[in-house]
């Protein structure tokens, strides 16, 4: 049982076994049942994320507030035109988590990863990934595996809650999870995993949970656009040999003591940041009839 | 470790928006359910925190009620379950409460028939996973570190043997156990953290036993 990403990191290069390997492992033994089982349940997590990003890349998707639907469809058309400055895989990816949080949003059937807020991190790099490098099945089903044992890192030494620990803790938590799961499904070393996750939450660190009308949607939508894209370029730079002066754990610490001295206005409850905007305010009283903090 | 499995992380499949406020607003609702053992006529939810604040923009009206309709995170009926509740002519009633609790996302269910009544107290602690921290005035006094099951039942003799006995049948050791009743021979709340996950088929077996009235997994 590893507690911190240095056990877990210390352990796959021990046994010489990759990440998420050493999560299937633990699964194995904390539910005592079978890899089969262990495997095919993320196998069926894996398929629930498929059909949310085909949906959102494909259909016209609208929430109920009409706050968010269809730019995951605008930025899959705008790929085709070839001009894009961030390049296919980028945009496929933050296409992709765009589209599993419009279909969130609008009340659909998702993953959540490490939350329903989150959703779109993971399995949008991990779907656009699969474009440009073809993986096995299996391959992206220990995507999952690696993304989940940091998140499980993550949500037990510090928190993956918005209300606890603003979006730093969602957003945060998935892109730092994407970032890992990248870099072992291009090849790169289970040290390299942990800078990249380091490299990715720092730049999410202090990220506030601030949601127009107390929605999922914005800006949580575009927050996992960004995400994607963090993850990304967080794997790249691992991956090239560029590693974190802040070790992994001490990252994880530092986002859970920001967390606790963040105001409550800034986690969740919808009175502060965005939410607390001009325009924040007026969609909310559109959308309610009334604005929350008459309250 | 408040989080054991890593589909806790990767998972729950769930109607959005929201794993806290959603997902886990469901589950709260449907642990009360299981406990309560029937649909109830009568539903009051007590909202808290980050809950009160936003349960309308995330659905957690809605998921508390599906849970209390017993559907799961992954139902698609969630969505219409204020509805669903209406049809079936249940009294549905929330409020906003503005005290300051220990945790941000808190609810309190009240559910009741002409047979008798239930108060529980929820809370959802991300990611979709939450803890019962007080039933019927109990409190739980759980670690939330260890897979937990309570279990209501007839204040007999034997009652706990039996619950004990089949755990051990299927090599589940106890942690930590507590029994309290408000009464000698009434209703009586058996509360259990173990080291291993409890499969449902164990559940059922217990819940067949004599005496027992209601089992429910509170954690996994």
């Amino acid at each position: 049982m590893f507690r911190n990403v240095a056990e877990l990191v210390e352990l796959a290069q021990s046994k010489n076994k990759p990440i998420s390997e050493i999560m299937i492992e633990q699964e194995m033994d904390f539910r005592g049942s079978t890899r089969e089982d262990v495997y095919n349940q993320m196998k069926n997590n894996l398929v629930v994320m498929e059909q949310a990003v085909e949906r959102g890349i494909n259909e016209d998707v609208k929430s109920h507030s009409g706050l968010t639907g269809g730019d995951a469809v605008l930025l899959q058309n705008y790929m085709k035109s070839g001009n894009s400055l961030s390049g296919h895989t980028m945009l496929d990816a933050v296409s992709k988590a765009i589209a599993t949080n419009e279909v969130n949003a609008a009340m659909g059937t998702i993953c959540a990863t490490p939350t329903a807020g989150s959703a779109g991190v993971v399995p949008g790099t991990l779907f656009a990934i699969r474009e440009k490098v073809n993986p096995t099945e299996e391959q992206m089903v220990r995507y999952l595996f690696t993304s989940g044992a940091f998140g499980f890192v993550v949500a037990n030494n510090a928190s993956i809650s918005g209300a606890a620990g603003g979006c730093q803790a969602e957003v945060g938590s998935a892109t730092g999870m994407a970032a890992a799961a990248i870099v072992e499904l291009m090849g790169g070393t289970p040290e390299q995993s942990s800078h990249a996750f380091a490299i990715a939450l720092k730049n999410m660190l202090g990220l506030v949970c601030d949601p127009v009308a107390g929605l999922v949607e914005v800006p949580c939508v575009k927050r996992n656009a960004m995400g994607a894209s963090n993850a990304l370029v967080a794997a790249d730079m691992s991956l090239a040999g560029i590693t974190s002066r802040i070790p992994c754990d001490e990252v994880i610490d530092a986002m859970y003591k920001i967390g606790q001295t963040m105001p409550s206005a800034l986690r969740e409850t919808a009175q502060g940041g965005l939410a607390a905007t001009p325009t924040g305010r007026e969609l909310e009283a559109k959308i309610f009839g009334v604005s929350l903090d008459r309250k | 470790m408040k989080f054991r499995s890593v589909f806790d992380i990767i998972g729950p499949v769930m109607i959005g928006p929201s794993s806290s406020h959603t997902a886990g607003a469901a589950r709260i609702g449907r642990v009360a359910r299981h406990l309560f053992g029937r649909e109830p006529k009568s539903i009051t939810v007590s909202l808290y925190g980050s809950f009160a604040r936003t349960y309308k923009g995330h659905g957690t009206d809605v998921a508390l009620i599906g849970g209390v309709l017993d559907f799961d995170t992954y139902d698609e009926r969630i969505v219409n379950a204020l509805t669903i509740a209406k049809e079936k002519k249940i009294k549905v009633r929330f409020t906003e409460e503005d005290a300051i609790t220990d945790h941000p996302n808190t609810a309190r269910i009240h559910l009741s028939d002409e047979k008798g009544e239930l108060e529980l107290v929820g809370i959802s602690i991300g990611g979709g996973k939450i803890e019962v921290i007080e039933l019927n005035g109990f409190a739980l006094g759980l670690s939330g570190n260890s897979p937990a099951i309570l279990v209501v039942h007839n204040d007999r003799f034997g009652a706990i043997a039996g619950v004990s006995n089949t755990l051990a049948k299927h090599e589940i050791n106890i942690g930590h156990m507590n029994v309290s009743r408000k009464e000698k021979g009434k209703e009586a709340l058996m509360t259990i953290e173990v080291d291993q996950n409890i499969p449902q088929i164990v559940l059922d077996e217990v819940e067949s036993l004599p005496n027992i009235i209601q089992v429910a997994k509170i954690s996994d």
